[in-house]
């Protein structure tokens, strides 16, 4: 009946959609961030999401017990990439981040946050349900996940570890450790902080400290908030319109093209672009949510949901960075910020969870076919 | 182990916890998520207004235009001040970032082509510099070089360039104390008021004279300009501009032409010269020479002028024709006379002069030796008979002669639109109680009566004097040309009496008297004065019996002061002159107070006369008083070791400096008047009649008509 071949309409079509809803809404507000030019930020954009989206269904297409064999091997190659990161890493904007490979400039903890949500999912599912209270469930997965926490923050690269830390416990979380663990973890969390906070970089003292009153300093520090605060407030419920925005225009917005893009696209326009984009993000978030409920096997539900959360850890801590939440840590916006490795990042993750929703329609469609 | 619970999970159980929790996750991402709507909306619809307004503070920037400022014009309308299109360039401080100075500078030094001594000069005031007052960095630019910086404008942040408007005053020296000058607003003047037009490049404000006096009126309302800017301060597209309302045009009574040859005729005197309308008291010129150029104090003086200017023995910073203060000498002669008149005077009574007269037990001598034998009050004032008024002051007493002086206005302060004056005195016996605490004296009567002693008055009262005599009205000074009338009460004397002083003042000049060196160069004017030597120092009684010094053998600052006042015509009076020239000793006959004050006066009838006999004598003295200062300054820069070629050596703040520094220099009421101890030995001499010239003195080239 269908006109088009079986192996097109497999492909997953709706999620492709959502995801270039969000990519394209991002090109535009790249074109207008460029003052009204497809280059330079527009048109990479868009090349690199093609490329990134192929990646993302080859992904998808890698037999599951295959990323689930190597993913602590792989695991351990990042890891030592890391520490070799702190060896000989190249000093890029003050911190320690950057691998040269002489072809292009590596940086292992991007990879990091995908690979210890998988090691954590990996580990658990080695793991017997019965020894899924006892200490043996505890100590190793916390290891995996804080040796690379411990090294990315020596680069030092706060948010970034955030994200490491916060991916790997998601999946501990789900793997059923006990709920009075992470209750008792936050509140000791709690009291480490005032201690922690004193042995953060001056440089990440004050961005804290910032956040906490951005209009303290609002020619230094704060400077970023306040002017993200008053382009996101100036552009109103409909926005300046499109090419209309002053705060971008006018160079007062700094990175209004990577990290606040958020507020470029609201100043032009208003709650209503920004709205479209949080609902745009929630239905992927949705989907995500519900392949790793639908999916069978411990790996896949714990892989899909850890990396569906990793996606929102993102989408939430660049959101709530630009409108004055959270401090300013460097967390691009996923789709919509100008820059290669964070969505390969994202649409490696994106990959997975297709892959993982193919496994188990796979499964379910030969139950019943 | 407590921490994990007693319940062991099954695979089951395990499956359970995880959906189970994933719903929770769930339900947390989709908790944030509203969370992230609701903030938006907050920050956007709820606080819209308030970044609605910050994103436009952001946008746009608001450029005052700096006001131009009024015109300073003189009776006829010729400007005394107005104002010249000018191009400059200054950096503000606060918005230079300090790793690029280096580099700004040197663009700004490539593009202006500056001087290795400018560019130390811009890089000393930013050291100092407060942040928001602008440092100049070169005005009066052409429209070539400002363009070159003005397209540049994005490589260098916090340099302004700006077109405006820089004041001018076309005469130069001669209006120099008149009408003062305008400088910078100083850090002092801006803390008060936080006017943000005081810190705008260009706006300047009266600092001294009528400037300063009509700085309010001057000052117009400023323009502003509303342009739209990036946060890199780079200019995109202009908005709207509102242009500046000029501030008021102040019309002078003075006679711009007579002001300024009054000032170049003084030549290298120095001293003051007002003269007065005597039907309205219109003062018509105010010259204090020598004097400093107002257009080099508005651009910001250099150190090294000031410097020579502060230094000079001549002071020429000090406004005379209202701050200095002399003995006014036999000038006070006519007024004495009026005072006897009125209290009875018998005219033609005669008293026998024999050179001296015994008063006490102390000599007082004539300024003629051998006497002038049998004299009468008429003689008495045009030979300026010293013995004469020593006699008939005993007679009538001080209180009749210090009422008479305050009636014609000595000691008197008017109400001028100026900021200081100082008003001397007029001594009398209670004055003398307060301030001495010891009884008057009959010989400070003596003294006064040749105008010595504590007797003190300054030029412009000098002026008043002269045209209350001449009038019979108690005439003020007025400078501004308000269109009002100013009718002046009568001071009350009989006119019999001012009639027979009038005879007599003419006489002076016109009948033999002691100012014959004052008679007019105009056929058919004839003109009445007085004239007056003040001296500065005590003749001691074996000075005497060797024979007085000379004045052109004294030091400059011991030389007698020469004074005149004077009106014409003499019998329907128009115009009253009052001149003193401190220390001018009488040494010299065409730079005398007889002399200067004829020429002066004759402009009044004969302007093209007048002027080339200025011109004439111009040439011997070295040019008009801008070319002489000129020489000065090189003269002293090569006195200083330093390149004789004149070059910018501005200071934004040295021209705020330079007013503090002038008020330092202007003394308090008497301070700098120089008087000699009311000592009995003194001597009284008169005008300079025929002067005996010694030979060390410049020749004088008679180009007074005499006659």
């Amino acid at each position: 009946m269908n006109m088009v071949p079986e192996p097109l309409r497999r492909l997953p079509w709706r999620v492709y959609g959502l995801l270039t809803m969000l990519a394209a809404f991002g090109w535009i507000v790249l074109y207008s961030a460029a003052g009204g030019h497809i280059m330079p930020w527009a048109g990479m954009q868009a090349g690199r999401f093609i490329v990134f989206l192929v990646m993302a269904e080859v992904i998808a297409r890698i037999p599951l017990s295959l990323i689930e064999r190597i993913s602590l091997p792989v695991y351990g190659a990042i890891l030592a990439a890391l520490v070799l990161v702190e060896l000989i890493g190249g000093v890029a904007g003050g911190s320690q981040r950057w691998i040269n490979l002489g072809f292009m400039q590596l940086q292992p903890s991007e990879f990091m946050k995908l690979a210890c949500v998988l090691a954590v999912a990996r580990f658990y599912t080695l793991l017997p349900a019965r020894q899924a209270r006892t200490w043996t469930a505890l100590w190793p997965a916390g290891a995996l996940i804080g040796v690379p926490a411990f090294l990315i923050m020596l680069q030092p690269d706060l948010g970034t570890a955030l994200m490491v830390t916060a991916g790997g416990i998601t999946v501990m979380f789900l793997a059923g450790l006990p709920m009075r663990l992470f209750v008792g973890a936050a509140s000791a969390m709690a009291a480490i902080v005032p201690i922690a906070f004193s042995m953060l970089h001056e440089y990440q003292q004050k961005r804290i400290l910032i956040f906490m009153d951005p209009e303290s300093d609002p020619l230094g520090a704060g400077y970023h908030i306040s002017q993200s605060k008053i382009a996101i407030g100036s552009g109103g419920i409909f926005g300046k319109g499109f090419l209309n925005g002053t705060q971008s225009h006018l160079d007062y917005l700094p990175e209004g093209h990577t990290d606040f893009i958020f507020a470029t696209m609201a100043e032009e326009w208003g709650v209503l672009g920004g709205l479209y984009l949080i609902i745009c993000f929630m239905l992927l978030l949705r989907w995500g949510m519900r392949v790793a409920a639908r999916a069978n096997g411990k790996f896949s539900r714990m892989t899909a949901a850890g990396l569906t959360m990793t996606i929102f850890f993102y989408i939430a801590i660049n959101m709530m960075m630009v409108m004055g939440l959270a401090p300013v840590v460097g967390i691009p916006l996923p789709f919509m910020s100008y820059g290669g490795s964070s969505m390969m990042t994202i649409m490696m993750c994106v990959g997975i969870i297709m892959n993982i929703d193919r496994e188990s329609m796979r499964r379910s469609s030969t139950g019943w076919k | 182990m407590k921490l994990f619970g007693k319940k062991t999970l099954t695979e089951a159980q395990q499956s359970l916890v995880f959906s189970r929790r994933a719903v929770l996750v769930t339900s947390a991402q989709m908790g944030v998520g509203a969370l992230l709507a609701a903030r938006m909306g907050w920050i956007a619809i709820a606080e819209n207004e308030k970044y609605t307004l910050l994103s436009e503070s952001n946008r746009v920037n608001l450029t005052l235009i700096p006001p131009r400022r009024g015109w300073i014009i003189d009776r006829h309308g010729i400007p005394l001040a107005n104002n010249r299109t000018d191009f400059r360039v200054d950096i503000i401080p606060d918005r230079l970032p300090d790793q690029d100075r280096d580099r700004i500078i040197g663009l700004l030094t490539q593009l202006l082509s500056l001087k290795p001594d400018e560019v130390d000069k811009v890089n000393e005031s930013l050291e100092k510099a407060a942040g928001f007052q602008p440092v100049q960095v070169s005005d009066g630019l052409d429209y070539a070089r400002y363009a070159a910086v003005s397209v540049r404008l994005s490589e260098l942040p916090g340099v302004a360039p700006s077109q405006g408007f820089s004041r001018y005053y076309p005469a130069g020296p001669s209006v120099g104390h008149l009408i003062g000058y305008v400088g910078g607003a100083s850090a002092e003047e801006y803390e008060k008021s936080r006017n943000p037009l005081l810190i705008t490049p260009g706006f300047k404000v009266g600092k001294q004279g009528l400037e300063k006096n009509f700085d309010i009126p001057l000052t117009g309302k400023p323009g502003a300009r509303r342009v739209e800017v990036t946060a890199h301060g780079r200019i995109v597209r202009d908005l709207a501009t509102r242009t500046d309302v000029p501030g008021k045009t102040v019309r002078l009574t003075i006679d711009a032409g007579l002001q300024e040859y009054a000032g170049r005729r003084m030549g290298t005197q120095s001293g003051a010269v007002v003269v007065m309308d005597c039907a309205t008291g219109d003062v018509l010129a105010s010259a204090s020479m020598p004097s400093f150029d107002p257009n080099s104090f508005s651009d910001g003086i250099s150190h090294l002028e000031w410097e020579m200017l502060s230094k000079d023995d001549h002071v020429p910073l000090r406004n005379k024709a209202l701050q200095g203060l002399y003995p006014p000498g036999s000038t006070v002669k006519p007024m004495v006379a009026l005072s006897f008149l009125e209290h009875g005077l018998d005219p033609d009574e005669h008293v026998n002069c024999s050179g001296a007269l015994r008063v006490g037990n102390t000599l007082f001598h004539c300024w003629k030796r051998g006497g002038h034998g049998a004299i009468n009050m008429h003689r008495g004032i045009a030979q300026s008979c010293d013995i004469y008024f020593y006699v008939m002051a005993q007679r009538f007493g001080m209180d009749v002669i210090a009422d008479m002086a305050r009636r014609l206005g000595l000691g008197q302060k008017f109400d001028i639109p100026f900021p200081s004056q100082s008003y001397g005195t007029v001594p009398d016996p209670a004055w003398k109680q307060k301030k001495y605490d010891t009884p008057w004296a009959v010989y400070d009567t003596v003294n006064a009566t040749i105008g010595q002693g504590y007797m003190l008055v300054n030029p412009t009262q000098m002026a008043v004097m002269a045209s209350r005599l001449a009038s019979g009205k108690a005439l003020v000074p007025h400078f501004v040309a308000d269109g009002k009338r100013h009718d002046a009460a009568p001071i009350g004397v009989r006119q019999e009496n001012l009639d027979l002083i009038h005879a007599a003042m003419r006489d002076v000049i016109n009948g033999g008297g002691t100012g014959g060196a004052a008679r007019l160069p105009v056929k058919d004017v004839l003109m009445a004065g007085k004239t007056g030597t003040a001296q500065v120092r005590r003749i001691t009684m074996a000075e005497r019996s060797r024979g007085v010094r000379g004045n052109a053998s004294l030091p400059f600052k011991l030389r007698d002061h020469a004074l005149l006042q004077c009106f014409a015509p003499y019998d329907k009076p128009r115009y009253a002159l009052g001149c003193i020239l401190e220390h001018g000793g009488h040494t010299t006959r065409i730079i005398d107070s007889t002399t200067i004050s004829a020429d002066i006066m004759s402009y009044l009838f004969d302007k093209e006369g007048a002027m080339k006999r200025l011109e004439e004598l111009e040439k011997q003295w070295g040019g008009t008083p801008q070319e002489r200062l000129a020489k000065q300054l090189t003269a002293y820069r090569i006195e200083k070791g330093l390149p004789a070629a004149p070059m910018p050596d501005t200071a934004s703040n040295a021209a705020s400096n330079a007013a503090g520094a002038a008020n330092a220099a202007t003394p308090d009421e008497d301070e700098e008047a120089e008087r000699p101890a009311p000592t009995p030995a003194g001597t009284s001499p008169t005008g300079a009649s025929a002067p005996t010239l010694p030979a060390a003195t410049p020749p004088s080239t008679g180009t007074v008509p005499q006659t």
